[in-house]
């Protein structure tokens, strides 16, 4: 009862204070240049009341009470309050804020200013995005942000990039839950770069606030939006240029190809293959029919403004790059087009409501064409092992035929004429929003977000005889025209409701809380069939399944062509800090998740964080003049539950078909072995570090230091053959089945300054180190091992998973040179068990665990594909009108095996092989050319090559011209190359591509490299 | 002040309380069916049946592996590393860690699991048609720890349970007599509750499986139970000889009167190399082609399996079954000028021909992992011989036995001159030569050197005491958790 009179007191004090009041007035103009600030925020402290300066930074508050507090404030300015109000007009003056502290971090569902962050959060803007030029944004985050790591499994148009933050702590899906404006995107092409705001990186427990989605870290993309009160501001940006391949392998030509190839016959016995060796001459090469100059280009034209009480954006783009394999049979173009409205809402008469309603479209189309590539029998895989001596086109230009190579070796000119194929995708992306401010302290968010796409993929392929005339002898080779027609609708939708409650206690004490809940439901329908019997002159463009003689559908015995994901949370986080000096963050998140059976489907997950503003102390600054110096922890637990629905439970979603009466019959089976104790993965993240800016801010270091432990590690583990995971259509099951710990040091180094009235330098450097090691493997092998295979028919399990190594290490023989002569041989231990007895010139393999026999066990580490630090280097000139960037990407100690040789007699071969052993003491490090069995292909240490690299990711030279030229508020040209050089002893195409997956990294099958590109461009501003 | 905190949090939880929805949002079933919630109707059983039946077509491998093992075929491929775990068994080098052993161990028993996914549900419904489905799933089941038993020995043995995730960590490797205990039972069970005809082609029938409870006797030494079973068939059954030989393996020829039981496989779904045993056609017919083949009636495929020299030299001139079972591709040149062909690894001149593709295959899907030539499994003339061998090694007559083999070089000499006279142990080693040259290429002969001890004086590099079982993959043994011992010597 004295709750409720209380709470009617409080109610009516709150209605008497109304009632004195007055209409406060003004004017806010810039401190340098007197010039009025249209678009400012004014806004009455502990009231709802608010308003925003018109074009002549003018504004006007009414119902005022003459105590209250005005705060005024604009992006890039400190903030002014002013105690005390009148009914007299006033003029604020606004003073640039060059520590930017006040620069706003989005921390998920809210933001702060960078002062308060107590945890490790990285900020990429739009100034950087813009300068870069990527075609990507996973590209505007390579090498800027300390921690964060981006590789590409592809260097064709449109290949998705993988990020990691803070390495690799899960054995499946390791990367980080990316939100678009607070939608989950998974895509990230449905976004073009240069639409970014900023983009923030939640490298630590801060991304506890995300729960079970959390453990890979949270990257959070903002839109660019319009100003309030600002006039129509077009923005035309464009490029063109021009790509070409970094790096062609030194293969062999004709010449030496047929004299090696004899050798190879001569000594196993044989008849020499190639009886015209002098007349061979230097023959085809492959390399550079494949590769050609490629063409790229970009425009797009952004829209913003705003009125007082509404902001817009909006833009349209357009990107296409062709490839430099194929030109456009590995094409790829993008469209996007991009709304951004946000308004107070209003009543009819104008009376502002406290509501203010968001709302952001987003849509995109991409055509992408690709060739079979990053495999055995892609297309630079056959232009590397394709025979010089074979001619490109035979007598009567027909393409030649690849008669004496493999099976899966054919003339790759052939191999891009025949591709036919094309995925269109189309998606569109919506965030509505609704924001009600209330009892001055309080506020209501909810939020609507939602991704639709369609994914439509054609392939077309005609019957194909890529060999012997006639004959099936290539594995492309077909007698039936098949047209592949899959389509794909992914609907997913994220509904969020925040209460947030956010008031300073005498003067000193902030709090900020809030809870919240969010939903999201993910589905998808997949429908595929291939029709087959077509007429003659079909191709990818005239086919349909209407025309096909035959047709069949993918899912007739599989009904899991439907999914359905959720997840049901809850959440609350309380931020509390004293003068902005001590800072306290905590957050908790209740997730339950489809993916986990019954007993485990809810998760609790908890973070905390502190900071102490040590620059605020007068102790500190006694000792040391800095600008800003924070310390900064945070601990807390993060979940993982990023595997394939159901996998608690055994479905009958295998495969079992038959044949009764010479007709197929299609039966029941079960798919992937169920694990009904799953649960998600947790990871236990630390972090301390310190922020810091010294010399008037020129110079910022921040430095973080980082343990994350991941428990529970959901990975999908080898199985016992007796469980049947090997029937068609089943798999192995997922399992809690290790822990993996990562640890690091980052450093981010930042000097920037003005060296003169014409001259400014920026220096900015980051450094990242990991140190990835597997603390628990918890399965009776104690090891789990890639499925990938190395070469042909070796065994499985090149790279493993094992206690004390770091994930996805190497697992091999070690060589200790060649045999020399056959009493090396004789004195050393058999190597049969490795296929063959050894012979003078093959691979001396190391007897590791020195029991006298050389066998299986003697497999050991031989390297692994993680980097022991990176570095990036980012130098910035800007001279009068002139500005220069640069950018540099390092990677030290990541390791690669060189997997795109297909190690048979008469395949083509790279020059290091001339330096072969072909007799005593002619070589100690490549073995001798033989078309006798060897045990030289097994899985050594001798197909391990370094791929530590330095690469010159970007550099750009600019000039602005004077405002106003040609009539253009701002005008821009500029010339920029994009992967200028790597250096690296790496003897493949691009030590930067590497697969993706954690257990199958770093073998290279004959990546697509990453193109160089010239580019020229221009932005203008009207 | 606190009053004011209540008040907000009482209003918190009731906005939270109004927006949010209850737990019942992330329970979702799946669209697939929970294997624990099937078996409701008929169709559930037959359905849950071919599944079980699927698996069989992953024996093309036992079959080419088993006759590679032998005396009778060099490996080949494209050169001496293709494919190394089929190379290594060729030449008796085999160890622990070979992808292909590992292939067939893995399949046998997905197809033992999905036998035994209808058996643990076997009293679910009632409906009449109950015993010939669970006779078909027994069957399957034998025929699957029949393959495994010879591969392996002693391999663990589950009866009406599929082994679960987890339960590798506590299931021992069940007697080689246990295991063919079970084995008899199960088709103890399939010869009382199937006909000797079914309406669909493919089927298991009574025959059947009298032919392999005949042949798991036979591999035991059981001679008087293996004879009784396979005289009840030879005088029972619908099967025959058939007349003309070189008809035997042509796709026009399938499921005939001298099928007892046959694999069916088909053109019409392929699969790639990555699931081998995904695909509906036989794998290993493109895998024995001759290489870059060009010509009428064959057609190219990887040159693997190759037959000997010494094999093809075992054949009389006169034996009709020669230039049936082993492709002259020389002779085939010399007779024939649009004939051409490529040498691959280890190449003798003879292919496979009873397992080779055929021209005129849709193939949809790999070509050469397509093709649809089914395969004869157990034949009549298998039965004969094996019948033969039981008379004549048990208490039978030799006389009967004598009689069966020559009902089979009759039909291969197509005449009574090359009737064998012989008696007692001449008699049973006529009977093993025969079955060489009867069976070559199907898959026998690795495993009837071994049951009757001839391996280690006709295969190369076998070493007695050891090769008799192909070892028990390592990685196998170490998912178990090092429960189990290896084979003796590996």
């Amino acid at each position: 009862m004295k709750r409720i009179i209380t709470c009617i007191a409080f109610m009516a004090g709150v209605f008497a204070v109304q009632a004195q009041t007055v209409t406060v007035s003004g004017t806010v103009v810039e401190s340098e240049t007197g010039m009025p600030v249209p678009g400012a925020n004014v806004t009455v402290k502990g009231a709802s009341q608010g308003a925003v300066t018109d074009f002549d930074g003018k504004f006007s508050v009414s119902g005022v009470q003459t105590e209250a507090t005005l705060v005024v404030s604009y992006i890039g300015y400190q903030t002014v309050t002013v105690k005390g109000v009148s009914s007299s007009p006033m003029t604020i003056t606004l003073v640039a804020d060059a520590s930017q502290l006040d620069e706003v971090v989005v921390v998920g569902y809210g933001s702060r200013s960078v002062k308060e962050v107590s945890g490790a959060v990285s900020v990429v803007s739009s100034a950087t995005i813009e300068k870069l030029k990527p075609t990507r944004i996973e590209q505007a985050i390579q090498g800027q942000v300390a921690g964060v790591q981006v590789t590409s499994s592809s260097g064709a148009p449109g290949a998705g990039l993988d990020i990691r933050i803070r390495g690799i702590s899960t054995n499946g899906d390791s990367s980080p839950l990316v939100l678009v404006d607070g939608n989950v995107i998974s895509e990230l092409s449905v976004i073009n770069p240069s639409d970014i705001e900023s983009i923030s990186v939640l490298k630590d427990a801060s991304a506890g606030i995300y729960g079970v989605r959390a453990a890979n870290g949270v990257i959070i993309i903002t839109t660019k939006s319009g100003s309030k009160v600002a006039p129509l501001k077009v923005q035309y940006d464009a490029y063109g240029g021009v790509q070409e391949t970094t790096r062609s392998l030194p293969l062999l030509n004709a010449t030496d190809y047929a004299a090696l190839t004899n050798e190879a016959y001569v000594s196993n016995g044989a008849m020499a293959y190639y009886s015209n060796v002098g007349s061979l001459g230097r023959g085809t090469d492959w390399q550079d029919a494949v590769f050609s100059q490629a063409f790229t280009s970009n425009q797009s034209i952004g829209l913003s403004g705003g009125s007082d009480n509404a902001t817009y954006s909006g833009g349209l783009s357009a990107f296409t790059q062709d490839g430099i394999v194929g030109k456009d049979k590995s094409g790829f173009q993008r469209y996007n087009a991009r709304f951004n409205y946000t308004v107070d809402l209003r009543l009819p008469d104008g009376t502002p409501t406290n509501m203010t309603f968001k709302m952001n479209m987003l849509y995109s189309k991409t055509n992408r064409k690709t060739l079979p590539e990053g495999g055995i029998g892609s297309v630079l895989f056959n232009a590397v092992n394709m025979a010089p001596t074979y001619t490109l086109r035979d007598g009567s230009g027909a393409f030649t035929r690849a008669e004496n190579m493999p099976i899966e070796v054919i003339n790759p000119l052939w191999q891009i004429d025949a591709t036919q194929n094309k995925v269109v995708a189309d998606r569109v992306s919506g965030v509505f929003g609704l924001n009600y401010k209330f009892w001055s302290d309080f506020s209501a968010d909810v939020n609507y977000q939602w991704n639709y796409t369609e994914v439509r993929n054609r392939s077309f392929s005609g019957i194909q005889d890529f060999g012997v005339e006639g004959v099936a002898d290539k594995v492309f080779d077909t007698d039936i025209a098949a047209y592949y027609v899959e389509d794909s609708f992914y609907r997913d939708y994220t509904f969020d409701a925040l209460l947030k409650y956010e008031t300073t206690l005498n003067e000193n004490h902030s709090i900020k809380a809030m809870v919240g809940t969010s939903v999201f439901k993910s589905t998808a329908d997949q429908f595929a069939f291939v029709g087959t019997d077509f007429a003659e002159g079909t191709n990818l463009e005239n086919a349909n399944l209407d025309n096909a003689g035959m047709v069949n559908n993918n899912f007739q015995t599989r009904s899991n062509r439907i999914f359905d994901t959720r997840l049901l949370s809850y959440f609350g986080r309380l931020d509390y800090n004293f003068k902005e000096k001590y800072l306290f963050t905590a957050t908790v998140r209740r997730d339950g998740s489809t993916n986990f059976g019954p007993s485990n489907k809810f998760g609790y997950f908890s973070t905390f964080s502190g900071g102490w503003v040590l620059s605020d102390e007068d102790f500190f600054n006694n000792l040391v003049t800095a600008d800003l110096f924070k310390l900064r922890g945070s601990y807390g637990v993060l979940g993982n539950d990023r595997i394939g629905a159901f996998r608690f439970t055994s479905l009958l979603n295998g495969e079992g078909v038959y044949v009764f009466d010479n007709q197929l019959q299609f039966g029941a089976a079960q798919g992937g072995i169920a694990n009904p104790t799953l649960k998600w993965e947790q990871q236990i993240s630390f972090n301390a570090g310190f922020d810091s800016k010294w010399f008037d801010n020129k110079l910022s270091l921040t430095v973080d230091y980082f343990k994350r432990r991941t428990e529970d590690l959901l990975l999908q583990v080898v199985t016992s053959g007796i469980n049947g995971p090997n029937a068609p259509g089943s798999g192995p099951p997922f399992a809690n089945a290790g822990s993996v710990e990562n640890k690091g040091l980052e450093v981010a180094l930042g000097y920037n300054a003005s060296l003169s009235d014409n001259f400014d330098f920026g220096l900015n450097v980051n450094f990242t180190t990991i140190d990835n090691v597997v603390t628990e493997v918890n399965n009776s092998l104690g090891y789990e091992q890639s499925g990938v295979g190395f070469g042909i028919g070796n065994l499985a399990g090149p790279s493993r998973m094992e206690v004390g190594m770091p994930i996805g290490y190497f697992y091999g023989f070690k060589t200790d040179g060649i045999f020399q002569n056959q009493a090396e041989v004789d004195s050393h231990p058999s190597q049969v068990q490795l296929g063959t007895v050894a012979a003078p010139g093959d691979l001396r393999f190391v007897d590791v665990n020195q029991d006298g026999v050389l066998d299986e066990d003697d497999r050991t580490y031989i390297g692994d594909p993680l980097p022991d630090f990176t570095i990036g280097l980012n130098v910035t000139l800007n001279y009068k009108k002139f500005d220069f960037q640069s950018f540099f990407f390092a990677s030290v100690g990541n390791d690669m095996v060189r997997n795109y040789e297909r190690n048979t007699p008469l395949v083509n071969r790279t020059t290091y092989e001339l330096d072969r052993w072909h007799g005593a003491n002619t070589s100690n490090s490549v073995p001798r050319v033989t078309t006798a069995a060897t045990s030289n292909s097994v899985f050594s240490d001798y197909y391990v090559e370094d791929a530590s690299f330095v690469r010159a990711q970007n550099m750009q030279l600019g000039y602005t011209f004077e405002s106003g030229t040609f009539g253009f508020q701002d005008l821009r040209i500029y010339g920029a190359v994009n992967n200028a050089f790597t250096l690296t002893k790496y003897r493949g195409y691009d030590p930067t591509v590497t697969n993706g997956s954690p257990l199958a990294s770093g073998f290279d099958f004959g990546f697509y490299p990453n193109p160089r590109t010239y580019l020229l461009g221009l932005n203008l501003t009207f | 002040m606190m009053t004011k905190f209540k008040f907000i949090l009482t209003t918190l939880s009731a906005v939270v309380l109004v927006t949010s929805c209850s737990d019942d949002f992330v329970y979702v079933d799946s669209q697939d069916v929970n294997s624990e919630n099937y078996f409701n109707t008929e169709a559930d059983y037959q359905a849950a049946l071919i599944g079980a039946y699927d698996m069989l077509q992953s024996t093309y491998l036992n079959v080419m592996l088993g006759e590679i093992a032998s005396d009778n075929t060099l490996a080949g491929g494209e050169n001496a590393t293709d494919v190394p775990g089929i190379q290594q068994v060729d030449d008796m080098i085999h160890s622990p860690n070979n992808q292909q052993l590992r292939d067939i161990w893995g399949w046998m028993f997905a197809g033992v699991n999905r036998a035994n996914y209808i058996m643990e549900f076997q009293d679910k419904i009632d409906f009449p048609n109950k015993p010939s489905v669970l006779a078909q799933a027994r069957f399957l089941r034998a025929y699957y720890y029949f393959e495994l038993v010879k591969w392996f020995g002693p391999v663990p043995l589950s009866v009406d349970k599929r082994i679960q995730f987890g339960d590798q960590f506590s299931i021992d490797r069940t007697p080689v007599a246990d295991v063919y205990h079970q084995i008899e039972l199960d088709l103890i069970y399939a010869t009382e509750n199937l006909p000797y005809t079914q309406a669909q082609e493919g089927r298991i029938t009574k025959g059947a499986a009298q032919a392999l409870l005949g042949k798991a006797y036979l591999y035991q030494d059981k001679f008087d139970e293996a004879a009784a079973v396979l005289t009840n068939l030879v005088n029972n059954g619908p099967y025959n000889l058939l007349t003309d030989y070189s008809t035997m393996f042509e796709n026009d020829n399938e499921n005939n009167i001298e099928s007892v039981f046959e694999v069916q496989y088909t053109d019409l779904e392929g699969a790639g190399f990555g699931c081998l045993q995904c695909s509906e056609g036989n794998v290993a017919v493109g895998f024995n082609g001759p290489r870059s083949y060009v010509g009428p009636y064959f057609e190219s495929g990887y040159s693997f399996n190759v037959p000997t020299q010494e094999t093809y030299d075992a054949y009389d001139t006169d034996d009709n079954r020669r230039d049936v079972a082993v492709l002259n591709i020389e002779a085939l040149a010399a007779s024939d000028p649009t004939v051409s062909y490529g040498e691959g690894y280890e190449h003798t001149g003879f292919f496979n021909r009873k397992y080779i593709p055929r021209k005129g295959d849709s193939n949809i899907g790999d070509q050469n992992l397509t093709n649809p030539n089914n395969y004869r499994s157990i034949r009549f003339a298998d039965v004969l011989l094996m019948a033969a061998e039981a008379l004549n090694r048990g208490t039978g007559s030799d006389t009967d036995a004598l009689a069966l083999l020559n009902r089979v070089r009759r039909r291969a000499f197509g005449d009574t001159a090359h009737d064998i006279t012989a008696s007692g142990s001449a008699l049973t080693a006529a009977i093993w030569e025969e079955r060489r040259l009867e069976l070559v290429g199907e898959g026998h002969r690795f495993f009837d050197l071994v049951r009757t001890s001839q391996a280690a004086s006709k295969i190369d590099g076998f070493v007695s005491g050891k090769h008799e079982l192909f070892p028990i993959p390592q990685i196998e043994i170490e998912l178990t958790g090092n429960r189990w011992a290896q084979n003796p010597n590996y």
